[in-house]
C-alpha cells in the first residue's frame, strides 16, 4: 500500500478569514511503515490527520490530491469518502474515552456499525474476539456499557473497533496523550503489534512527543505553521537533523540521567505565526537562526538523501557544496 | 436503582406531606373569616340566637373549634379515609364524589395532549435539526408556539373555528341537550367538544417540544461519539438513529418538569371551553368561596403531578439502559 | 484576553447575531409603545368614551372599543406598561432567588447542596398555579407588588437549577482552584473570579425569567386573580371573555393583548438564543 499526498492544502474558516492551518503538503507512506507526525501544538498535524478522512466544516478544502493504493481519495467528498473510511482508512481518535454511545453495549454497537457498512457481524465475530485477546481485552466487554469500563480499556476497545476491517492507512491521533506512562508504553506496544499482525498496512501517529514516537515509528515528519519542515528515518531525525527547526526541538528535549544544575534547559526563543496572515516564505524564519534571503520564498519539501526529506534552503545550499 | 427510587420516593412523599400541609393551612390563616362567608352564602338569619346555633353549627363542623393540632391531625386523619369533605357550593355533594365526576374529563383533555404533543414534538424538532435551511424555517414555528399564552391560544381557536367558521362548538363537554350514555351520538359530540381544547393544549407542548428536541440532536450530533460513527462512515441514518434515542433521555426527564406548566395550561383552557374538568371546579370553586372542594381540587392536582412524575421516573428507568445497571444517567 | 478585548468581541458578535438584532428590535418596540403610547392614547383605559359600545377599529379608536364603549387601545398601551413592569420585578426577583439558592448549592456543595436541592424539587414539582390561586383567592384587594412576588416566589426553582450547574462546573475549573491556593478570601473569589464569567449566564437567566413572568402574570390575570384596580394584557382578555367579545366578534378586544404577548416573549426566547451564540463561540455560526 502507499499513500501519497501532493499539494494538500487545508484551511479553516473563521469570521475573521481563513486561518491556513495546512499549506501545500507533500509526501508519502510506504506500506508497512509507522510514520510518526510531530510537532508543536497547532503545527497542524491534527489537521491532516483528520482532513484525510473527515473534512468537515469549519474546515475546507482548498486544493490537493491524495492517492491511496494508487486509488484517488476525495477527501473533499463526504459522501464518497464513506466507501474508503473504514475498510481502507480509519482513524483512532483523540477523544477515544467518549468515542462509543454511552446509551449502547459496545458489542450491539459494532453490530449495528458493521450492518450499516453492509458487513456481516456473525461472520467476524471470531475475528473480533481475536483482536480483543491481542488487546487483553476480556470477551464479555461485549456486552459491557462504555460507561463500565476503564480509560485504557475504552482506548483499547477504540483500537480494535477502528481496526477491524484492516484498513490500509490507519490514522492514530495523540493516542497516548491522556494516560499515564505505562499504559503509554502499553499502547505504543499494541500500535506496533497491529502492523505486525497486518491489522493494519501503514499507520500515521500523531503525536507532539517525540520519544514516543522514537520507540515506535519508522520514520518521523515535523510540521512547524502548517508546513512539512522534515521527514526522516527514525533515527536520522533524531540523530542527525538537518533542519534548524528539527536541530532546536531534538536538543530541546531533557535527557534521562542527566541533570540541569547549572544549565538551563534550552526552549527556542520566540512564539509560531498566527496563521491568520502568516508571514510569507518558510513560517520558520523569524525564530530560525540560520535563515537568510532566499527564505521568504517557500521552500519545497525535497529529498536530499534517500528517504530524508527536508524543507530548507540553508541546507539545500550545504547540499548543493556537499 | 433502589436507591434511585428510594429518593425520588422521599421527594414526592415530602412535597406531598408539604402540600397537603399548605392546602390545611391556607383557610386558617389567610385573612377573612371563611364562618362569615358561608354564613352570608347560605342567607342572613335574622335571629341573632339562630345565627349563633348556626355559627356554632359550621364551626363544629370545619373543626375549627379544636386545639390547631388536633385539627392537623384529623385532616390527616380524614384525608387518609379518603374523605375530604362536603362541598358548600354543591351541597351536600361530598367533594370527592364532585372531583371523581371531573377528573376523567381531565385525564381525557391532559393525556393525549401530553402524549401526542411530546411525541410529535420530538420528531418534529429532530426533523429541524437535518438541515441548516429546515432549522431556520421551522424553528421560529417552535419558539412562537412556546411563547403563546395557553388561554389567548384558546380563544382564537374558539373564534376561529367555533364562531367565525361554526365548525366546534365552544362550551362544555357535550351537548346541553344530551345526556351521557354510550351511543355514537354521545361519543361524536363529545369528541367534537373535545377537540378545540385538546388542539389548543397540543399545539403549545407541541412548540416546547419541538424547540427542546431540535436542541438536544443537535447537541448530540455534535458529540464524540457521532464524530467517530463518521470517521468510520457510518451512513447519516445510523447516526441520526443513535443522536435521536440519546435525545430522548432529557426529553423524558423535561417533560417531568413541564408538568406544572402543563397543568396550568389545562387550568385556563378549561375555563376558556367551560370544559368541566378540576381547573374549572376550582375557578367555580373559589368564586363560590368553597373551601372544601378548593382544598380537594388542590390535594387531586398534587396527587396527579406527583404519580405523573413518578410514572415518568419509572419509564426513564425503563428506557435508559445505564439507570438498570446501578448508574444513573440523569441526576434529577 | 483582556477585559477590554471580551467586550468589544462580544459586542462585535452582538451586533451582527440575526436573531439578536430581530429579537431585540421587536421588544424594544413595544418597550418604546409602553412608554410613549399612554401618552399618545387620548383617553384613559377605563373611561367610557364611546356611547356606542363595541366597535371595530377606525380612524378615531386605533384598537376599536370595548363592549363597554372602552378604547381598546388606551387598555393596550397601559396594559403594555403593566406587563412590563411584572416581568421585570417579577423576573428580577425570581432570578434573585434563583441565584441565592442555585450559586450556595453549586458553591458549597455537599449537604447543604442535597438540601437545596429537595427543595428546589419540591416547589418544581408542585404545580405553583394551584397554590397562587389559592392564596390570591383568600386575598381580597391585590396590588402589582404582590403578583410580583407571588410570581417571583414560585418561578425561581428554573432560575436555581440553571445557576447551580453553571456554578458547579465554574467551581471546578483550575482558575479557581488556583485562586484559593494563592489564598484568597471566599468572597473575593466569588465576585472578582467566578460572577464575571457568569454574567453572561445571569442576563441569560434573567431573559428567560422575564418572559416566563409575562406568561404568569397572564393566566393569572386571566383567571381573575390579578390586581384589582389595574389593567394589563392579561386582565383585557378576561374581560373580553367575560364579555361575550367571543359570540359578538369582537376580534379586536382579544387579538392585541394575546398577539403583544406572544411577541414579547416569543422574541425574548429567541433573543436568548441569539445571546447563547454571542456568548459561547462554539455555537457562533459561519
Amino acid at each position: 500500500m502507499s499513500l501519497q499526498v501532493e499539494n494538500l492544502t487545508v484551511y479553516y474558516q473563521t469570521l475573521r478569514g481563513d486561518v491556513k492551518a495546512l499549506e501545500s503538503a507533500t509526501f508519502s507512506i510506504q506500506g508497512g511503515e509507522i510514520m510518526g507526525l510531530a510537532g508543536e501544538s497547532g503545527c497542524g498535524k491534527t489537521t491532516l490527520g483528520h482532513s484525510l478522512i473527515r473534512l468537515t466544516p469549519p474546515m475546507r478544502f482548498v486544493q490537493g490530491r491524495v492517492q491511496i493504493d494508487g486509488e484517488e481519495l476525495p477527501i473533499w467528498d463526504m459522501e464518497r469518502m464513506n466507501s474508503f473510511r473504514f475498510k481502507k482508512i480509519s482513524i483512532i481518535p483523540q477523544y477515544a474515552m467518549n468515542a462509543m454511545n454511552p446509551t449502547r453495549k459496545v458489542g450491539k454497537m459494532i453490530e449495528e456499525l458493521l450492518g450499516s457498512r453492509n458487513v456481516n457481524f456473525k461472520d467476524n465475530l471470531p475475528e473480533l474476539k481475536r483482536r480483543l485477546d491481542l488487546v487483553k481485552l476480556q470477551d464479555d466487554v461485549l456486552d459491557m456499557y462504555p460507561i463500565e469500563m476503564s480509560g485504557g480499556m475504552k482506548q483499547r476497545m477504540v483500537m480494535v473497533i477502528s481496526t477491524l476491517m484492516n484498513p490500509s492507512l490507519l490514522i492514530a491521533d495523540e493516542i497516548t496523550s491522556a494516560l499515564d506512562v505505562s499504559s503509554q508504553k502499553a499502547v505504543a506496544e499494541m500500535l506496533v503489534e497491529f502492523r505486525d499482525k497486518e491489522c493494519c498496512n501503514s499507520a500515521m501517529v500523531i503525536s507532539h512527543d517525540i520519544s514516543i514516537l522514537y520507540q515506535i515509528a519508522d520514520s518521523i515528519m515535523i510540521m512547524y505553521a502548517g508546513q512539512l519542515m522534515e521527514k526522516a528515518p527514525t533515527d536520522v531525525i533524531v540523530h542527525c537533523p538537518r533542519h534548524p527547526y528539527t536541530k532546536m526541538l531534538i536538543s530541546s528535549l531533557p535527557t534521562v540521567g542527566v541533570r540541569y544544575a547549572e544549565a538551563r534547559l534550552a526552549g527556542i526563543p520566540g512564539k509560531p505565526p498566527l496563521l491568520l496572515d502568516p508571514p510569507a516564505g518558510c513560517r520558520f524564519r523569524e525564530r530560525c537562526p540560520v535563515a537568510f534571503g532566499k527564505c521568504c520564498e517557500v521552500p519545497p519539501f525535497m529529498e536530499i538523501q534517500s528517504g530524508h526529506f527536508v524543507a530548507c534552503w540553508k541546507e539545500f545550499e550545504t547540499n548543493a557544496h556537499a | 436503582m433502589r436507591r434511585y427510587f428510594g429518593r425520588k420516593i422521599l421527594i414526592y412523599g415530602l412535597t406531598f406531606i408539604l402540600a397537603a400541609t399548605i392546602d390545611w393551612m391556607i383557610p386558617r390563616f389567610m385573612p377573612g373569616d371563611p364562618i362569615a362567608n358561608v354564613m352570608a352564602r347560605i342567607g342572613a338569619v335574622v335571629n341573632p340566637a339562630a345565627a349563633q346555633a348556626m355559627r356554632d353549627y359550621y364551626t363544629h363542623i370545619f373543626g375549627l373549634d379544636l386545639p390547631m393540632w388536633q385539627q392537623y391531625v384529623n385532616f390527616w386523619n380524614s384525608l387518609l379515609h379518603g374523605d375530604l369533605g362536603i362541598s358548600i357550593y354543591l351541597f351536600p355533594t361530598p367533594v370527592t364524589t364532585v372531583l371523581m365526576r371531573a377528573v376523567p374529563y381531565d385525564l381525557f383533555l391532559l393525556i393525549p395532549s401530553i402524549l401526542l404533543s411530546w411525541y410529535a414534538g420530538n420528531k418534529f424538532g429532530a426533523f429541524a435539526a437535518r438541515s441548516k435551511w429546515l432549522d431556520n424555517t421551522v424553528s421560529p414555528i417552535g419558539y412562537i408556539l412556546t411563547a403563546t399564552p395557553y388561554m389567548w391560544l384558546g380563544i382564537l381557536l374558539a373564534w376561529l373555528f367555533g364562531i367565525v367558521l361554526g365548525w366546534f362548538p365552544i362550551a362544555g363537554a357535550y351537548g346541553f341537550n344530551l345526556r351521557p350514555h354510550l351511543s355514537w351520538t354521545f361519543i361524536w359530540d363529545v369528541l367534537h367538544h373535545w377537540f378545540l381544547p385538546f388542539m389548543s393544549l397540543f399545539l403549545v407542548g407541541f412548540g416546547g417540544q419541538a424547540i427542546g428536541m431540535r436542541n438536544m440532536i443537535i447537541y448530540e450530533l455534535e458529540a464524540d461519539y457521532s464524530h467517530y460513527l463518521e470517521a468510520l462512515g457510518a451512513p447519516r441514518r445510523l447516526v441520526r438513529k443513535y443522536a435521536f434515542r440519546n435525545a430522548m433521555l432529557p426529553q423524558i426527564t423535561g417533560l417531568a418538569l413541564s408538568l406544572g406548566v402543563v397543568v396550568a395550561g389545562a387550568l385556563v383552557t378549561e375555563v376558556v371551553f367551560s370544559y368541566p374538568g378540576i381547573g374549572y371546579l376550582l375557578l367555580a370553586a373559589i368564586q363560590n368561596q368553597d373551601y372544601f372542594l378548593i382544598q380537594g381540587c388542590f390535594l387531586f392536582i398534587i396527587i396527579g403531578v406527583l404519580v405523573a412524575n413518578f410514572i415518568i421516573d419509572v419509564t426513564y428507568v425503563i428506557i435508559d439502559p445505564r439507570t438498570r445497571r446501578g448508574m444513573t444517567g440523569e441526576t434529577a | 484576553m483582556t477585559k477590554q478585548k471580551k467586550k468589544n468581541e462580544f459586542l462585535y458578535f452582538a451586533l451582527r447575531n440575526k436573531k439578536l438584532r430581530v429579537a431585540l428590535s421587536v421588544v424594544l418596540f413595544f418597550l418604546v409603545l409602553a412608554f410613549v403610547g399612554p401618552v399618545l392614547a387620548h383617553n384613559a383605559p377605563f373611561a367610557y368614551v364611546n356611547p356606542m359600545g363595541a366597535e371595530p377599529p377606525s380612524a378615531k379608536y386605533w384598537f376599536g372599543t370595548t363592549f363597554f364603549g372602552q378604547d381598546v387601545f388606551a387598555q393596550f398601551v397601559h396594559g403594555l406598561r403593566a406587563t412590563f413592569l411584572v416581568g421585570a420585578l417579577a423576573g428580577g426577583l425570581g432570578t434573585l432567588i434563583g441565584i441565592l439558592v442555585g450559586f450556595t448549592a453549586g458553591y458549597r456543595g455537599g449537604i447543604v447542596d442535597e438540601i437545596l436541592n429537595v427543595l428546589t424539587n419540591i416547589v418544581l414539582v408542585i404545580p405553583t398555579l394551584a397554590v397562587l390561586l389559592i392564596i390570591a383567592a383568600y386575598l381580597q384587594v391585590r396590588s402589582i407588588p404582590m403578583e410580583c412576588i407571588f410570581i417571583g416566589f414560585t418561578a425561581w426553582p428554573w432560575a436555581a437549577r440553571a445557576i447551580r450547574a453553571q456554578t458547579f462546573s465554574l467551581r471546578a475549573r483550575e482558575f479557581v482552584d488556583l485562586a484559593r491556593l494563592s489564598g484568597m478570601k471566599d468572597r473575593k473569589l466569588i465576585l472578582t473570579e467566578i460572577a464575571p464569567n457568569m454574567l453572561s449566564y445571569l442576563v441569560m437567566t434573567f431573559i428567560l425569567q422575564f418572559g416566563g413572568a409575562i406568561l404568569n402574570a397572564a393566566t393569572l390575570d386571566f383567571i381573575g386573580l390579578g390586581p384589582t384596580n389595574a389593567v394589563s394584557l392579561g386582565l383585557m382578555m378576561q374581560y373580553s371573555v367575560l364579555w361575550g367579545a367571543l359570540q359578538l366578534g369582537s376580534w379586536w378586544w382579544f387579538i392585541p393583548p394575546g398577539l403583544a404577548i406572544m411577541a414579547i416573549v416569543g422574541a425574548l426566547y429567541v433573543m436568548n438564543v441569539g445571546l447563547d451564540e454571542v456568548f459561547n463561540p462554539k455555537l457562533r455560526e459561519m
